[in-house]
C-alpha cells in the first residue's frame, strides 16, 4: 500500500523502518517536521535539542553506543553542529549515523541559501540526496547501512523542495538493531592529536571506498536515451529536468558525493554534450570539470535562488537544447499584485514591547523568530538579524566600538526564548564577564513561534509530550551576573515604556523579560470586543504603526471628510491599539 | 528535442492567503487522487503560512508525474480561495484551464498603511476568460450554512466537477480527513459546491478529459 508522504514524514519512517533507537534536533524550516513525525513513534527516542550542535552529540553518543542514530537540522544549523561534525568524521560510527541538512534554495524561511553539499566535501563524508519522498526514505535506510559499512557518518540532503513536498512512499516494517553497548576504544573515540592525526588517513581510505562504491551502486543511474545531450543531475533538478526532457540521456545521482569517475566518463564519452543541472552553486558542474569532462551549467542555470520547472526550461532554451517556443504568444497586461509580507499575528505580544522599544531610538540588534518582523514597516524597530543568538554579541560590539565617543548606554537587544537558549546565554555571559552595558530584551513567547510552536527547555514539556524541569529564566539571568533582571507585561504599554525608560537609564547591563505566551499557543475565548468610534477617530492611522493585522483602513465614504481605523473580527483583544490612540476613539466592550 | 513527459497529468493550483485552508484544500485533492488510482505530487511551501502570507498549493497527478511543481500556462485549473490571489496567480493558467475564485477579499497591512493598493475591479479583469472563470460566493454561503470553515468543501466540492476523480474517492477522502463532527455538514459543503458547475447556461466545452476507466468505476 502506497500512502501520500512528504520528504520530512518519507525521512522519518525510514528512521523508523531501519530500526533508529535515538533522534534529535533542533526546530528550523524546512526540516521541522522531521523530528515532529519521528516523535511519533513510541520505539524511537526522540529530542528537540537546545541547539543542532547539541542535537548532533546527543546522535553521535547513540551512535558511539551502537544504536542506529540520526540528527536533523535545516542548513544554517548545520553551521552551529559543524564543529562536532568534522571529528565525528574522523571518529566514524558504531551504530549507523545520519544528519539530514534540510536547505532552503529561494530562502523561503531562511536568513541565507548557502549551499550545505560543500559540507560533504569539506568533512570527507558521504553525501545522499534523495530527489522524491520515496528516495527520502529509501535512501535514510541506506544511509544508515552505508554509514556501518564504511564507518563514517552521511550526510543526507534535502531541500525544501523535496521536504515539503508530497508524493507516494510504499511502507515497510521496521527491522531492530539492537545496540552493542559502548565498547572502549580510546584510538577511534578520544580524538586528542596523537589519536586524530592517525585517523585522517583512515578516513581518506575510506573516501575511496566510498568512490569505489559509487562508480557499481544503484543510486547512481544511467538513463539512456537520445545521445545528442547528457544531463548530469541529483534531486529535485533531475525531475525538472526528467520533466522537460523525457527522452534525453540521464546520469542521475544519487550519492552526489564522492562522484563516481569512471562512470561520468563513460558517459560523457557516450553523449555529445555534458549539461549539469543543479540548484544553487556550481558544486557539481566544479567537481565534473575537475575530473577533466568538459561540463556546462551555471552559463545557462540561475546560481541565485531556486529551481522550478520554467527557469530550467529558459536554461535548456539558453543552451540550444529546446527550441525557441512559442514566444510570439502576447503577454497580456495583468495589474500587478501588492506583495503579502509575513506579517506577526492579531494581538502577538511582540507588538507592544516592540512599539515602546521603537519609541526610545535606540539601536537595536535582533535575532532570529517572529519578532524579526518588527524589522519591516511599519514598525521598523530591529537593526540587525545575522544568526541564531547574535543580537546579544552583535550589541556588545556596537556598544564597545562606541564607548570612546562618551557612549552610555544606548544599545540593545532583541531575542526570543528558543534563540536565547540556543545560542544566546554565552552572549549574555559575555555581557556581564566583560561589562557590557546592554539592555536584553528576552521576548519569551514560551515557545519556539516561527518554526510553529515547538517546547523547549523553558516550556519543560519535551518533544514526546512529557513534563520535565522548566528553565528559570530570571534566575538563569541572575546566575550568568546579570544584577537587573525584570519582568514586564508586554500589553501594558504604560507599564512597558516606565520599565524600558529606566533600564535605558541605568549603567548597568539588564535584561528586561516579557510575559505574554505566543496567541497561537491557545485560544481562549475572548470576552471583550474592541471597536472603533467612528464619531471620535480623526484618521490619524497611529494605530495603524502597530503592525497588527486586524487593524484596518475604511476609505472616506461619501460625504465623510476622513477614513478611519477599523477592526477586524480577527482580533484577539490585546488592547495595545486602543492604549496607543490619543483621542480614545477605540473602546472596549465586556461580552458577557 | 520537443516531447513533455505525462501528457496526461493534470495540473491544479490552489492558491490563497495563509489561514485560509489551502493546505487542507490541497491535501484533500491529493488523498483523493491518490485513491482513485494515480500517482501523485503535491508541493508548497510551509513557514510563513500562518503569518498572512500567500500560500500555493501545486497538485499533480496522472499515470507519471516527475515535477511537483507546475509550469506557468500550465494550470489545468486554479482554484483561488481569494480574488487579489487569483490575479497574481493567473499566469499559471493553461490556454485552455479554469478559473474558480472564491469572491473574497483579504487585505494586506501594506494595502491599510496605503504603501500598497488592491486591485480594483478584478472581475472584469477575469472576464477575458469567459466561460473559463467562475466566481463563487463560498464565504456568505458557508456562514449561512453555519460556519465559514465550510468554504474549504465548498471549493473542492466545484472543483470536483472538473476533474476526472469519482465522487467516491472524494467522499472517502472527506470522511477520512475531516474530524466526526464536522463530516455531515462539510459533504453538504462539498455537495453545493459541486452544484454549483457548471454555471447555469455554460457549456462544458474544453474541460479536461477525464479517464474513462476511473468513471468506470465510479458508476
Amino acid at each position: 500500500m502506497k500512502v501520500l508522504l512528504s520528504g520530512n514524514e518519507a525521512v522519518a519512517r525510514g528512521a523508523y523502518e531501519a530500526g533508529v533507537r535515538v533522534a534529535a534536533g533542533y526546530p528550523g524550516t524546512p526540516s521541522t517536521e522531521i523530528l515532529e513525525s519521528i516523535a511519533e513513534y513510541p520505539e524511537i527516542y526522540a529530542e528537540w535539542s537546545p541547539n543542532e550542535k547539541v542535537a548532533f552529540d546527543v546522535a553521535a553518543g547513540g551512535s558511539m553506543a551502537g544504536a542506529r542514530s540520526l540528527v536533523a537540522m535545516k542548513h544554517v544549523g548545520v553551521n552551529v553542529a559543524a564543529d562536532s561534525l568534522m571529528t565525528f568524521s574522523y571518529t566514524g560510527v558504531r551504530g549507523g549515523f545520519v544528519l539530514i541538512s534540510a536547505d532552503d534554495p529561494g530562502l523561503h524561511s531562511s536568513q541565507n541559501e548557502q549551499d550545505n553539499r560543500y559540507y560533504a566535501k569539506l568533512a570527507q563524508v558521504p553525501m545522499l540526496e534523495p530527489a522524491d519522498s520515496q528516495e527520502a526514505k529509501d535512501f535514510t535506510r541506506l544511509g544508515l547501512g552505508l554509514s556501518e559499512r564504511f564507518d563514517t557518518p552521511v550526510l543526507l540532503r534535502l531541500t525544501t523542495r523535496i521536504s515539503h513536498s508530497k508524493g507516494p512512499v510504499s511502507l515497510g516494517r521496521r527491522k531492530e538493531h539492537l545496540p552493542g553497548g559502548f565498547v572502549k576504544e580510546p584510538s577511534k573515540f578520544v580524538m586528542v592529536p596523537g589519536y586524530a592525526r592517525a585517523r585522517h588517513p583512515i578516513v581518506l581510505a575510506r573516501l575511496n571506498g566510498l568512490r569505489r562504491l559509487a562508480e557499481r551502486s544503484r543510486l547512481n543511474r544511467i538513463e539512456w536515451g537520445d545521445r545528442k545531450v547528457g544531463i548530469v543531475s541529483a534531486g529535485i533538478s533531475y525531475e525538472y529536468a526528467k520533466e522537460l526532457l523525457p527522452s534525453a540521456s540521464f546520469l542521475k545521482l544519487g550519492i552526489s558525493y564522492p562522484l563516481p569517475a569512471r562512470l561520468l566518463a563513460d558517459f560523457a564519452n557516450q553523449v555529445k554534450r555534458i549539461l549539469v543541472i543543479e540548484e544553487l552553486e556550481p558544486f557539481l558542474e566544479e567537481e565534473l570539470r575537475g575530473l577533466g569532462i568538459d561540463a556546462e551549467g551555471k552559463a545557462f542555470f540561475p546560481q541565485v535562488g531556486e529551481l522550478n520547472p520554467d527557469l530550467v526550461e529558459e536554461g535548456l532554451r539558453k543552451a540550444g537544447i529546446l527550441g525557441r517556443g512559442r514566444s510570439r504568444e502576447k503577454r497580456e497586461k495583468l495589474e500587478p499584485v501588492f506583495p503579502r509580507p509575513p506579517v506577526l499575528c492579531p494581538g502577538c505580544p511582540h507588538m507592544g514591547i516592540m512599539q515602546a522599544l521603537k519609541e526610545l531610538k535606540v539601536t537595536v540588534a535582533g535575532d532570529i523568530g517572529c519578532y524579526t518582523l518588527a524589522a519591516l514597516p511599519p514598525v521598523q524597530t530591529l537593526d540587525t538579524c545575522i544568526a541564531m543568538g547574535s543580537s546579544i554579541g552583535n550589541a556588545l560590539g556596537i556598544e564597545k566600538a562606541l564607548q570612546s565617543r562618551s557612549f552610555r548606554k544606548k544599545v540593545a537587544a532583541v531575542i526570543g526564548d528558543s534563540t536565547f537558549i540556543h545560542g544566546g546565554i554565552p552572549a549574555l555571559l559575555d555581557v556581564a564577564y566583560n561589562k557590557g552595558q546592554v539592555m536584553v530584551i528576552l521576548v519569551d513567547n514560551r515557545t519556539t513561534a516561527m518554526t510553529g510552536g515547538q517546547d523547549h527547555p523553558g516550556t519543560g514539556i519535551t518533544l514526546k509530550g512529557e513534563q520535565s524541569s522548566r528553565l528559570d529564566l530570571v534566575r538563569l539571568c541572575r546566575a550568568l551576573g546579570i544584577e537587573r533582571v525584570r519582568e514586564l507585561d508586554p500589553y501594558d504599554l504604560e507599564e512597558a515604556r516606565a520599565i524600558l525608560r529606566e533600564e535605558f537609564d541605568s549603567p548597568l547591563p539588564s535584561v528586561v523579560i516579557t510575559n505574554r505566551p505566543c496567541v497561537l499557543l491557545k485560544r481562549e475565548k475572548k470576552r471583550t470586543v474592541y471597536s472603533v468610534d467612528e464619531m471620535v477617530c480623526t484618521g490619524c492611522r497611529l494605530c495603524l504603526q502597530l503592525g497588527c493585522p486586524a487593524l484596518a483602513w475604511e476609505e472616506a465614504a461619501r460625504g465623510a471628510k476622513r477614513g478611519t481605523a477599523r477592526i477586524e473580527a480577527t482580533c484577539n483583544a490585546c488592547g495595545l491599539c486602543a492604549q496607543i490612540c490619543r483621542k480614545k476613539a477605540i473602546r472596549s466592550e465586556e461580552r458577557a | 528535442m520537443k516531447e513533455r513527459a505525462g501528457g496526461d497529468v493534470q495540473n491544479v493550483l490552489i492558491v490563497g492567503v495563509g489561514g485560509q485552508g489551502v493546505l487542507l484544500a490541497s491535501e484533500i485533492l491529493a488523498e483523493a487522487a491518490l485513491r482513485s488510482g494515480f500517482t501523485v505530487k503535491k508541493s508548497e511551501v510551509h513557514g510563513m503560512a500562518q503569518r498572512g502570507g500567500v500560500v500555493s498549493s501545486h497538485v499533480r497527478f496522472g499515470r507519471v508525474v516527475f515535477s511537483p511543481l507546475i509550469k506557468r500556462k500550465e494550470a489545468d485549473v486554479i482554484l483561488a480561495f481569494e480574488e487579489a490571489e487569483a490575479l497574481r496567480w493567473l499566469p499559471f493558467l493553461s490556454p485552455k484551464g479554469f478559473l474558480i475564485v472564491n469572491r473574497q477579499r483579504i487585505s494586506s497591512p501594506l494595502v491599510t498603511l496605503g504603501l500598497a493598493h488592491y486591485p480594483k475591479d478584478i472581475p472584469s479583469a477575469l472576464s477575458s476568460l469567459g466561460n473559463r472563470y467562475m466566481g463563487v460566493d463560498a464565504f456568505p454561503l458557508a456562514l449561512e450554512m453555519g460556519d465559514p470553515r465550510l468554504v474549504n468543501s465548498i471549493m473542492l466540492g466545484t472543483l470536483s466537477s472538473l476533474l476526472s476523480i469519482p465522487l467516491t474517492s472524494w467522499k472517502r477522502t472527506l470522511q477520512k480527513k475531516l474530524p466526526e463532527r464536522l463530516r455531515d455538514l462539510n459533504q453538504l459543503a462539498f455537495e453545493r459546491g459541486r452544484q454549483s458547475w457548471p454555471p447555469q447556461g455554460r457549456a462544458r466545452k474544453g474541460l479536461p478529459r477525464p479517464d474513462p476507466r476511473r468513471l468506470a468505476e465510479e458508476s
